[in-house]
C-alpha cells in the first residue's frame, strides 16, 4: 500500500479558456422571441381586419333603409330583415330578462350562502362544466324539454328559454366575480348595524356587485345574438315573413338569416348575408356601449 | 363559544322571510344541476332508442355515414375524424399564436402594448362564429386559400379553412388562460433568473414557461374541446360530405355539422335519421365534457402549486 503522492499544484499548464457568455448570441434569440410574439398579434389584427374589411365591403352596399324594415324575399333587391331583426330582440330581451334574476340569484346563494361543503363545491363543477358544453347541445335539451314534453313548440318562447341555459353560466361566473370583488369590510359593517343575512346581502352586497352583474348580463345578451346553434335546434325557421307571436307559430333570427342568404348560391343573397351580419355586429356594439356605460352610471357612488 | 350558546335562544329560528330568500336563491343556483341532468337524461334516452334500431357496435366502429342516401350506414367515425381533422388544424394554429400573445401580455406588456392586444383578442372572442364561417367561405379560401394552393387542389368547403377559422376563434381562450397562469409564476422566479444572468427571452424559456405548463396545456385542452363543439363556421366551412380523411384540403362533415344538417332539413322527427342526431350529439357531449374534465384537473393543481 503506497501512499499516492498528493498532486502538487505546479504552474498552469492549460490555458483556460476566458468564459464567453455569447451575449450578443442570446440577445438576438430574445429580439427574434420578441418579433415571434409581436408577429402573432400583427396577425391576429390583420386577420381581424380582414374579416371586418370583408364584411363591410360586401355588405354595405345592401345595407339601405328598405333592407331593415322589408321581409325576405325570393329577389334580393327587395329582401329585408325585419322579422329576423325583430325575432332576434324578442329571444334575447326575454333570455335576458329570465336569465338575470336566475343567474344573480344562483350567483348569490353560492358566493354568499353556501359554505364549502361536497355539495356547493359539486354546484360549482357543475357551473363551469355547463359553460364548455357545447351550445348546439343546448338546441337539442331545448328540442326535448320545451318543444317537446313543455309543448311551447316551435315558438320565440321556446328559442328564448333555450337560450337562456346557454348564457346562465356566463351571467352566473360573472355575479359570482363582481361578488368576490366587494370587500368584507361592507358585510361586516350591515351586520355590526344588526341586519339580517338577507338584508345585508339586498342592502350591502346587491348594490356594491351591481355594476358587475349588469355588466355581465348585458355582455351575455350581446354575445346571444350571435347564437345560431341552438336556435336551429328549436325550429328557428329560414323562411319568415311575417312578424313573430312571441307564444305562437314560426319565427326566425338574424344569424339563421345569414346562414340562409350564405349558403344560397347567386352572389346577390352573400352581400345580403354580409348586410345582416353589419347589423348584428351593430346590434352587438350597442349592447357593449351600453355595459360601458351602465357599468360607469351604477359605480359612480361606490367608493371603498 | 358560550357567549354564542347562551345567545341562542333568541335567534335559535330564522325569521320566515330569511328562510324564503335562501330558498329561492338555492332554487336559482339548483337550475344549472337539473340542467345538466336534463341534458344527460335526454342524450341517453334518445341515445338508447336509436341504439334499439342501429347496434352500437355499428355506431361506434363503422367508417361509414350516410344518413340521407340508401343505403343508410352510421358509423359515427367519419362524423369524429371529421370533427377531430377539423379541430387539431384549429389547434395547431391556435397554440403558437394564443401563447406569443400570451407571453407578450404577460411578461413583455408596456402600456401601449397591451392597450392593442388586449381589445384585439376580446374583439375575436365576440365575433358571432357564423360571421367567421361567412369569411371562411367567402373570403380565406377563393382569395387566399386557393391563389396558395391552387384552384384544382382545394374546393369551395374544406376542413383547411374550417380549421383556419376555428383557430382564430379559440385563440383568444388559450391566450387569456395563459397569461393567467404566466402572471400566477411569482416574481421571485424570475428575479432569480435575472439574478444569475439569464436573459428575458431565457427567463421566459425556462423558467416562466415550465412554471406555466399545467395552465398552459389546461387552456389548450380547454381550447380543443370548444373547437370540437364549434358549430356554425364549421357548418359554412367544412361542407357536408362525412369521410375519414387526413387530407386538409378535403371537405369534411363534423358531428355539430350533421346535427345542424339534419335540424334544417325537412327530416320528419321520428325518422331514423332524426334519431342518430341524438346518438351523435351524445358521442359529442361525451367528448367534450372528457376535454373539460381533463382542463379542470390539470388548473385544479396549477392553483395549488403556487398558492
Amino acid at each position: 500500500m503506497s501512499a499516492t503522492p498528493l498532486p502538487v499544484p505546479g504552474p498552469a499548464t492549460v490555458a483556460v479558456e476566458r468564459w464567453d457568455p455569447r451575449l450578443t448570441r442570446r440577445r438576438l434569440y430574445g429580439s427574434i422571441f420578441y418579433g415571434a410574439c409581436l408577429a402573432s398579434i400583427i396577425i391576429l389584427l390583420l386577420t381581424l381586419f380582414l374579416i371586418l374589411w370583408d364584411v363591410l365591403s360586401q355588405g354595405l352596399p345592401w345595407l339601405d333603409p328598405q333592407f331593415v324594415t322589408g321581409v325576405p324575399s325570393r329577389r334580393p333587391e327587395q329582401a329585408g330583415i325585419f322579422p329576423a331583426l325583430i325575432g332576434t330582440i324578442q329571444v334575447v330581451v326575454i333570455s335576458g330578462l329570465l336569465a338575470f334574476p336566475v343567474g344573480v340569484g344562483a350567483a348569490l346563494y353560492l358566493a354568499e350562502y353556501a359554505g364549502n361543503s361536497r355539495v356547493t363545491r359539486a354546484l360549482r363543477t357543475n357551473i363551469s362544466n355547463l359553460s364548455g358544453v357545447p351550445s348546439v347541445i343546448y338546441g337539442i335539451f331545448g328540442l326535448a324539454l320545451f318543444v317537446r314534453v313543455f309543448g311551447f313548440g316551435f315558438t320565440v318562447l321556446s328559442g328564448a328559454l333555450t337560450l337562456t341555459l346557454v348564457i346562465l353560466p356566463v351571467v352566473i361566473i360573472a355575479s359570482i366575480e363582481a361578488i368576490k370583488a366587494v370587500p368584507d369590510a361592507q358585510r361586516e359593517g350591515a351586520y355590526a348595524l344588526g341586519a339580517s343575512r338577507w338584508q345585508m346581502v339586498r342592502r350591502a352586497v346587491v348594490p356594491a356587485a351591481a355594476p358587475g352583474m349588469m355588466t355581465g348580463i348585458i355582455l351575455a345578451m350581446a354575445r346571444a345574438i350571435g347564437e345560431t346553434a341552438p336556435l336551429i335546434l328549436v325550429g328557428a325557421f329560414t323562411f319568415v315573413t311575417f312578424l313573430p307571436q312571441p307564444f305562437e307559430g314560426g319565427y326566425t333570427v338574424l344569424p339563421i338569416q345569414v346562414l340562409d342568404w350564405a349558403t344560397r348560391p347567386q352572389a346577390d343573397f352573400h352581400g345580403l348575408a354580409a348586410a345582416a351580419i353589419i347589423v348584428i355586429l351593430v346590434l352587438m356594439l350597442v349592447l357593449n356601449g351600453l355595459a360601458i356605460l351602465v357599468r360607469a352610471r351604477l359605480s359612480r357612488h361606490i367608493q371603498w | 363559544m358560550n357567549a354564542s350558546a347562551a345567545r341562542r335562544p333568541l335567534m335559535h329560528r330564522k325569521p320566515a322571510s330569511e328562510r324564503i330568500m335562501e330558498a329561492l336563491l338555492f332554487l336559482a343556483a339548483a337550475v344549472g344541476v337539473v340542467t345538466t341532468i336534463g341534458i344527460v337524461a335526454v342524450l341517453v334516452y334518445e341515445t338508447l332508442e336509436f341504439f334499439s334500431i342501429v347496434s352500437p357496435v355499428e355506431f361506434f366502429t363503422g367508417t361509414t355515414w350516410s344518413a340521407s342516401i340508401k343505403p343508410y350506414t352510421f358509423g359515427v367515425l367519419a362524423l369524429v375524424s371529421g370533427t377531430l381533422l377539423v379541430a387539431t388544424i384549429a389547434v395547431v394554429i391556435a397554440v403558437p399564436l394564443g401563447l406569443l400573445a400570451a407571453v407578450l401580455l404577460s411578461e413583455y406588456s408596456g402600456t401601449r402594448v397591451r392597450s392593442i392586444v388586449k381589445p384585439v383578442l376580446e374583439t375575436i372572442a365576440g365575433i358571432p362564429t357564423i360571421v367567421l364561417g361567412f369569411f371562411a367561405l367567402y373570403f380565406l379560401t377563393p382569395n387566399i386559400l386557393k391563389p396558395i394552393i391552387g384552384d384544382d387542389n382545394i374546393g369551395t368547403f374544406s376542413a383547411l379553412a374550417a380549421g383556419i377559422v376555428v383557430g382564430v376563434l379559440i385563440t383568444p381562450l388559450i391566450a387569456s388562460i395563459s397569461e393567467d397562469s404566466m402572471r400566477a409564476v411569482p416574481r421571485g422566479m424570475r428575479e432569480g433568473a435575472y439574478a444569475m444572468g439569464a436573459t428575458k427571452f431565457e427567463v421566459v424559456r425556462k423558467v416562466v414557461f415550465p412554471a406555466a405548463l399545467s395552465g398552459i396545456m389546461a387552456s389548450i385542452i380547454l381550447a380543443a374541446s370548444r373547437a370540437v363543439g364549434e358549430t356554425m363556421a364549421v357548418v359554412l366551412a367544412a361542407g357536408t360530405k362525412p369521410q375519414m380523411t387526413l387530407n386538409p384540403l378535403e371537405s369534411v362533415q363534423t358531428m355539430t355539422a350533421f346535427i345542424v344538417q339534419i335540424s334544417l332539413g325537412d327530416t320528419p322527427q321520428d325518422s331514423i335519421q332524426f334519431k342518430s342526431l341524438f346518438a351523435v350529439a351524445g358521442t359529442l357531449f361525451a367528448m367534450t365534457l372528457v376535454l373539460n374534465l381533463i382542463s379542470n384537473r390539470v388548473v385544479a393543481r396549477f392553483r395549488t402549486s403556487y398558492e
